[in-house]
């Protein structure tokens, strides 16, 4: 199947205090295939929305490439860079910072439609109530302002403006946290409908696993800026690899009472990306390291047909 | 209103009664929160759930007295026997961060993007417990490794936009504790989190909870979080709450139509189309007569259209629910 996204070695270091760089993305190489759902997790701050602004081209990479379509977006200009803004679109993790306070609704939604000349000026109004319509929302969310709306109301908004260009491949930075559960399965279901129709692609990042197990078709596990674990869904929650993958799934809350688990907790202090452990990143917390863990950097390796881990223990 | 809901107990915290929180925009007036009442108890744990847009954030900032300017709020809410509402601002200045804190929805927008995030913290500090800066950005620092922020003596020093969405989550939260206050509320303060520093955070409110005697508004939309750290919830739909109950109760016997249909509407099994609740909710202006959620509920009768359902006890005197079949679900 055709690739649409393609990332070969990328890397973000910031400039930290005292010279010292942070590497927020180091060396991640991944691809998307045209109507998949490519899932994104990992620790906070583990380098997810840089990631995600890296694809967007919002920030410059320190190295690497970036394949869209066909189109390196590093070289992308005129035609070829018009063509990537509407192709790619981003929903971002905190929607009340990307929607502009002074817009109604319909300008905000309306300006997308008119500059890409998917709508006449007198269709403005419908097209933009059929969105909304879309993402669960009704008619008189039209005139209003920003601030006028709930914190959930407004992430649809941006999910209905990211899809009112018709792009090929949507990057959501947690794109549901902010709303209820019976909107999250609406969504859901919309996004799976359009990815179905018009074999819409996803860049998915979250941090609601069931979720993830729902929607997505191939996961990524970042830790401290790398990949440590990529599979395919299924497998993933079936059988996860890295020890940090196991203890991710086994904190997942779950909406049942009277039942009892096991969760592992991981020790040690979270480690920051400006202090990289030695070795394996992980070991410090890790519940199975063992003699080589703090010596040997383990790299991204095959355990499984299709699967790939960065672990001492499947070298 | 119901019986239960008038006497007031010693062991009350805080107790919200008849919340109104009413616009005025041009010629329409709407109400967004309408007739909220709740109680909390020593370092009690009351789950606030419901439909994106409800009122839960307008709920809370009532009780900080933090409305939007344009907002009218009517009702009582009293806090350890004292009514917030006849106090004026500079009394409230002193509740507000040192009594009653809340860890606000939205990181990005109550941070101030010219301080850094240890001087903001410090701040709180300063204000409430009169500590000098340097003692006070000494504390923040030792703020920041509880909520789990590697690196602190270099995070104290960065500005927001240095930050990742879950640190500022939890710059939020170090600054929301700073006080130790002894009623927080907590707006989705673990959506931007990972699940395993989530139940490290969580495990910390909650050991907040026993060593300060804090009680704690948990407004969640991941029932699993409810499951798991509430005693009682309370679920609210166009601005009202509709059911409320012990939480064992709301999982394993629901009883307001809305409460089923989120529960239905979880992710299960792979592959498997979700169940979301047919339909969207009317805008505030544009609520039915009778039960607000009519619109969308399969249970409906035509009775149900007369007049709204009061929220009344059920099968005991804890058990709430808005909806007159609530018997028969
Ligand atoms: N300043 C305002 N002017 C007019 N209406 C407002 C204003 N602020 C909020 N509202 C309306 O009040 C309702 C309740 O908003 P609130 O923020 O309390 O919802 P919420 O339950 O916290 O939702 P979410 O889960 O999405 O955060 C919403 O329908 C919103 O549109
Ligand atoms: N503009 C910036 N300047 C300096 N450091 C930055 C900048 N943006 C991000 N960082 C750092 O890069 C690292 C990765 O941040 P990023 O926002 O990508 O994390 P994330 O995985 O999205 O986390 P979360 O789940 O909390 O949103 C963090 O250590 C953060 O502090
Ligand atoms: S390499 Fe060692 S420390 Fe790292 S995850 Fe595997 S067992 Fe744990
Ligand atoms: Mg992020
Ligand atoms: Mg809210």
């Amino acid at each position: 199947m055709k690739e649409i996204l393609s990332v070969q070695s990328l890397k973000k270091y910031f400039s930290a205090k005292g010279g010292d760089s942070l590497k927020a993305v180091d060396d991640v190489s991944f691809s998307v295939r045209e109507g998949d759902v490519f899932g994104l997790v990992g620790e906070s701050g583990c380098g997810k929305s840089t990631l995600a602004r890296l694809i967007l081209r919002l920030i410059i990479p320190t190295d690497g490439r970036i394949v869209f379509d066909g189109m390196s977006v590093a070289d992308a200009h005129g035609e070829t860079l018009s063509k990537i803004r509407r192709g790619l679109q981003i929903i971002f993790q905190d929607p009340f910072a990307s929607l502009n306070p002074r817009k109604r609704i319909i300008d905000a939604i309306g300006e997308a439609l008119i500059v890409n000349k998917l709508a006449q000026r007198a269709e403005v109004k419908d097209k933009v109530a059929e969105l909304l319509a879309k993402v669960g929302l009704n008619g008189s969310t039209l005139y209003k302002y920003p601030h006028e709306l709930s914190g959930g109301q407004r992430q649809r908004i941006c999910i209905a403006r990211a899809l009112s260009v018709n792009p090929k491949l949507i990057v959501a930075d947690e794109p549901l946290s902010a709303l209820d559960v019976s909107i999250q399965a609406q969504i859901i279901n919309l996004l799976e409908d359009l990815h179905r129709a018009s074999n819409l692609s996803f860049v998915f990042i979250s941090h609601n696993l069931q979720v993830i197990e729902h929607f997505t078709d191939m996961v990524a596990v970042m830790y401290l800026g790398k990949i440590v674990e990529m599979s395919p869904t299924e497998a993933f929650f079936r059988e996860p690899l890295h020890p940090y993958t196991e203890a991710l799934l086994s904190a997942v809350p779950v909406p049942e009472v009277d039942r009892q688990r096991k969760r592992i907790i991981l020790e040690g202090d979270v480690p920051s990306p400006l202090h990289i452990p030695s070795g394996c990143p992980f070991h410090p917390r890790c519940p199975k390291r063992f003699e080589p863990c703090d010596k040997i950097v383990p790299v991204l390796k095959e355990a499984r047909k299709g699967r790939v881990v960065s672990c001492l223990l499947w070298e | 209103m119901s019986e239960h809901m008038n006497t007031w107990k010693s062991e009350n915290l805080l107790l919200t009664k008849d919340l109104k929180v009413i616009f005025k925009t041009n010629a329409v007036s709407i109400t967004a929160v309408d007739g909220v009442s709740f109680r909390i108890g020593e370092e009690d744990v009351l789950g606030l759930v419901g439909e994106s847009g409800c009122g839960k954030t307008l709920s809370a900032l009532s009780i900080m007295r933090l409305l939007p300017p344009n907002a009218s709020l009517s009702g009582k809410i009293l806090y350890k026997g004292e009514d917030l509402l006849t106090k004026n601002e500079s009394e409230l200045r002193k509740i507000r961060g040192r009594d009653i804190a809340m860890i606000f929805q939205e990181p990005m927008t109550s941070l101030n993007p010219v301080f850094t995030v240890g001087y903001q913290i410090a701040e709180v500090l300063m204000t409430h417990k009169a500590m000098s800066k340097k003692d006070a950005m000494k504390e923040a620092a030792g703020l920041l490794k509880a909520v789990k922020i590697p690196s602190p003596e270099v995070r104290v020093k960065e500005y927001p936009h240095q930050l990742s969405g879950g640190m500022r989550q939890r710059i939020m939260i170090a600054m929301a504790i700073a006080c130790n206050p002894s009623f927080l509320i907590a707006d989705e303060p673990t959506t931007a989190l990972d699940v395993t520093i989530q139940a490290q955070i969580l495990e910390l409110l909650s050991s907040l909870k026993q060593e300060h005697k804090m009680s704690l508004l948990l407004i969640t939309q991941d029932l699993g979080i409810i499951a798991e750290w509430a005693k009682r919830v309370a679920i609210m739909y166009a601005g009202r709450i509709v059911e409320e109950a012990d939480v064992r109760e709301i999982f394993i016997n629901p009883r307001h139509p809305y409460t089923i249909g989120l529960l239905e509407s979880l992710p299960k099994r792979r592959g498997r189309k979700l169940s979301p609740i047919p339909g969207q909710v009317p805008g505030l202006s544009e609520l039915p007569q009778g039960c607000k959620f009519s619109t969308r509920c399969r249970y409906i009768i035509k009775e149900c259209l007369n007049k709204e359902p009061e929220l009344i006890p059920i099968d005991n005197a804890h058990h709430l629910s808005r909806c007159i079949r609530a018997k028969e679900l």
